[in-house]
């Protein structure tokens, strides 16, 4: 009987130990607020602008990608109060319960956000989030190795570029490609659609240099390869670096997306959320981000701040009939097809 | 305060940090919403991911092959009584090992890319490029690369703490160095070999890290599969469920080497 209360008092002791340094993590003069934001997804200065500004506090995290990011908020250790996920994640979180209301009065720079950004289909009575970058998805590819022109998604099953070609180590994006190849609705729940993009994915296999991450960018950059699946504040990045490298949309259309800046639902620092977020809606602030990151700003007059070179660029503001066409699509919530869409990419992985 | 007590320490980290996660790995793999099922398992049952396991045993089982046949003559050499520097070529094996290993294979990845150093160098000879990444090459390299350490200093060890005279009354008996080898040296080196083997084994059948990045993704390991169900799909329940049959498969394999007799003799590691 001893034994088992010793035992029981030393692992409450350690329990002890382990809450008490989480409480010891020291705050602003106005509080702190918790973000929690995509990796490189924001100019480090912005954060320290912020805290001088407010004094507010910024505990600040990142993740890789959306289901990341999910993963760790869902559970619900750690209350997020400012998130960043993309269009089809804040749809899915909004049907999952997770995000709160914005009090869109205590956002008085969200009348900075162009219109075209607002009510889009994920939020679609803009409640719950606010457009914080958008962007395309195209092909960047190398000028001194691809001489013919570059229009569609087939140069990418061209076996021409035997490999030469890095593909996103994506299912979502991978199977969006095959979609829009083949003509078909990048959202289709289609069994039979679903299959031939798959058989068309195991074709593209063995002209496939690698399935990449982040670290394709810097590959594509030293020439390591002649095509390469990107969005485009990648490409901005990319293309900076290599003036060989150039970025096109496909005519079959593409993905085009949002990332919005949310509240959690369990958030404990509102108002300094909802400080932190108006700061983000700044024009000089955002084209600060702008400017740093690559993505584009869906403030018109932010990007009347950037230099010339970015303001102009057609790989960051593609001519806006480009978006208002049909073929270009946002993702929708995929947690229902999310595991045939696993499947099917390890399946296209371990064909060859 | 008996000695037992100075355990606690330990017994409470593997309580919360190795048994909980085990025991919730195990509820994840059976139980989806709270009800009892073997769903997570019968997915499995797929020809593409039995294909992952078994080219990850196959995998795993070259490239300890691999370390074993490189170790082994080091580790000789290094026992050997007349080598003199042999602490520098001792340092030299476990050298690498003070950098984080991810770093290293992201080196490695640059190094061999197709337009990377070494490639360039050939070229500059007028040698032709190799493809060394983007394949299995690239993995089994990998793989050899990181856990070389592992295999060469349990044979190390082993090898040293065998008794020199042995040997010389082996040869006193007449045995040449082949039969002396295979009846004195070899045997008495067991224990050494067995940790080796699993020390490698075990580490290359689970790397997600090294297929990534030098195999360019296109190698799917049963790692890979694992990674991906709790980064990217979210599927926890399948994602342990394969674990489960990973961690089942390790443990044969341990049964299989525990079988030979050596794990509980000198200089392993059980």
């Amino acid at each position: 009987m001893k034994r088992t209360v010793k035992r029981l008092l030393s692992l409450v002791a350690v329990g002890a130990m382990g809450f008490s340094m989480v409480g010891c993590s020291s705050e602003g003069e106005n509080g702190k607020v918790v973000v929690y934001n995509w990796g490189d997804y924001i100019d480090p200065e912005v954060n320290d602008l912020f805290t001088q500004e407010t004094g507010i506090k910024v505990v600040y995290s990142d993740y890789a990608n959306n289901e990341e990011m999910y993963a760790s908020v869902e559970p619900g250790n750690v209350s997020y109060d400012v998130i960043f996920p993309s269009d089809y994640m804040i749809e899915k979180m909004i049907n999952n319960d997770m995000l709160q209301k914005l009090d869109f009065s205590k956002i008085p720079n969200y009348a900075n956000i162009d219109e075209q950004f607002k009510n889009l289909p994920y939020d679609p009575n803009n409640e719950y989030s606010i457009p914080y970058m958008w962007g395309t998805m195209g092909i960047v590819y190398n000028k001194t190795m691809v001489t013919e022109p570059v229009d569609s998604w087939d140069i990418l099953w061209d076996s021409k570029y035997d490999d030469q070609i890095f593909m996103y180590d994506s299912e979502r994006d991978s199977i969006m490609v095959a979609l829009k190849k083949l003509g078909y609705s990048m959202n289709t729940r289609d069994k039979a659609q679903l299959e031939e993009a798959k058989q068309l994915l195991i074709e593209q296999a063995p002209l496939v240099l690698a399935y990449v991450g982040d670290e394709g960018k810097n590959k594509m950059i030293n020439g390591e390869a002649a095509l390469m699946l990107a969005w485009s504040g990648d490409a901005m990045v990319m293309l900076q670096e290599n003036p060989d490298l150039a970025y096109v949309i496909p005519k079959e259309g593409s993905n085009w997306f949002v990332d919005g800046m949310v509240m959690s639902k369990d958030a404990a620092n509102v108002e300094q959320a909802y400080q932190y977020m108006n700061f983000l809606c700044r024009p000089d602030i955002a084209a600060k981000n702008a400017e740093y990151i690559g993505y584009s700003t869906p403030i018109s007059a932010a990007r009347e701040l950037l230099p010339e070179e970015i303001k102009n660029s057609e790989v960051a503001y593609p001519d806006p009939s480009i978006l208002k066409k049909d073929n270009m699509e946002m993702f929708n919530d995929p947690s229902d097809i999310i595991s045939l869409y696993s499947s099917i990419w390890t399946e296209v992985k371990a064909s060859n | 305060m008996n000695r037992k007590s100075l355990a606690y320490p330990y017994m409470i980290w593997a309580g919360i940090f190795i048994i909980v996660p085990l025991v919730l790995i195990v509820y994840f793999s059976f139980f989806v919403d709270g009800q009892f099922t073997l769903a997570n398992y019968t997915k499995f049952i797929e020809d593409y991911y039995i294909a992952a396991m078994v080219r990850s045993i196959g995998f795993a089982f070259v490239s300890t092959a691999i370390c074993l046949l490189l170790a082994y003559p080091l580790a000789m050499i290094l026992a050997g009584k007349e080598m003199s520097n042999k602490s520098i070529i001792l340092l030299l094996v476990i050298l690498p090992m003070w950098m984080n290993s991810l770093l290293r294979t992201y080196a490695w990845a640059n190094l061999l890319e197709n337009n990377g150093v070494i490639n360039n160098l050939l070229n500059a000879m007028g040698l032709p490029s190799v493809k060394f990444l983007y394949g299995n090459g690239g993995v089994i390299f990998g793989m050899v690369y990181n856990f070389f350490p592992f295999m060469v200093l349990p044979i190390y060890n082993a090898l040293a703490k065998i008794d020199h005279k042995l040997i010389e009354a082996s040869y006193d008996l007449g045995a040449n160095k082949w039969t002396t080898f295979k009846k004195v040296t070899l045997p008495l080196s067991m224990p050494g070999i067995v940790t080796g083997i699993i020390m490698v084994f075990m580490p290359s059948l689970t790397t997600f890290l090294i297929t990534r990045l030098l195999g360019g993704g296109k190698v799917m390991l049963i790692g890979n599969i694992i990674e991906e169900q709790f980064t990217r799909t979210g599927d926890m329940g399948f994602g342990s469920a394969v674990s489960m049959i990973l961690m089942i498969i390790v443990l044969i394999t341990l049964g299989i080497m525990s079988r030979k007799g050596a794990l509980d003799e000198e200089g392993g590691l059980f």
